[in-house]
């Protein structure tokens, strides 16, 4: 067994009123705690984790966030919320499991959805858009992405009321004094 | 039973995770505290839920119990 030398006492090391300081602005920077979440798909089942991992932070005292990037900026936009699907393909936990090939068909996706929308409501879940509502009320952030708006063609207009708008960037380091950070 | 007064009832029977969390966050608001909510959950997942939120957000549970199938908080504003 080796011995270690003793660790100085890294109080003596400084000046008191320096380390009281330190002290201090440590535990006032861990004292915010903030969520920064990226939703970055544009399917009615894909849009739920976000938005009930915000509402649910955001009623925990926490700071949130939500940057909606690529098919996630469908959830934020007024014209494309209310077409929001789940697909069958390729989702063996679809609400009926269906065979990619019959998934194919036109209208198993809109069936899988009305499913889901109807066991959703059997079981009360809030709708997409009134978590989004939540959201608001309870001040979490929604940031639209604007390379996104720039790439799909979507204007400032099309988005929800009282969104902001940024880029990588703003994301970037808004997560950066976040203490959770979760790409959905 | 406890005989603490409750300001206000919260049933949320049925509904699932976020909303029982959300409603009781909301009902709070409201509060002065020292006052005591009385949240009434179907919601398996709230057994861990409150405690957790309280834990998170500093209000007190004072009670929690399980009532056929339903879990009961007492909860006081902080």
């Amino acid at each position: 067994m080796t011995t270690t030398a003793p660790r100085p006492d890294l109080a003596s090391l400084l000046d008191p009123e320096l380390f009281r300081r330190l002290h201090e602005e440590t535990h006032k920077a861990t004292e915010i705690r903030r969520v920064a979440l990226v939703a970055s798909k544009g399917t009615l089942d894909m849009a739920y984790p976000p938005l009930i991992l915000a509402t649910t932070a955001a009623a925990m005292g926490m700071e949130c966030g939500i940057f909606f990037t690529f098919y996630g900026l469908d959830i934020i936009n007024k014209k494309k919320l209310a077409g929001l699907k789940v697909s069958p393909i390729a989702n063996p936990a679809a609400p009926i499991p269906v065979p990619n090939i019959l998934g194919m068909i036109p209208g198993a996706t809109y069936l899988a959805t009305f499913i889901m929308k109807r066991m959703m409501g059997a079981q009360r879940m809030p709708t997409v858009p009134q978590l989004l509502d939540m959201c608001q009320q309870l001040n979490v952030k929604l940031i639209g992405c604007t390379t996104t708006m720039g790439v799909m063609g979507v204007a400032k207009e099309d988005l929800r009321d009282g969104v902001d708008l940024g880029g990588a960037a703003t994301f970037l380091d808004y997560a950066a004094k976040a203490q959770v950070t979760l790409f959905v | 039973m406890s005989n603490t007064a409750v300001a206000q009832v919260l049933d949320t029977s049925g509904e699932l995770c976020p909303l029982p969390v959300i409603k009781t966050k909301l009902a709070m608001d409201k509060l002065a505290p020292g006052q005591v909510v009385q949240l009434i959950a179907t919601d398996p997942g709230s057994k861990s839920d409150l405690p957790s939120w309280a834990n998170s957000t500093g209000n007190s549970i004072l009670e929690a119990r399980e009532e056929q199938g339903k879990f009961v908080f007492l909860i006081q504003k902080t």
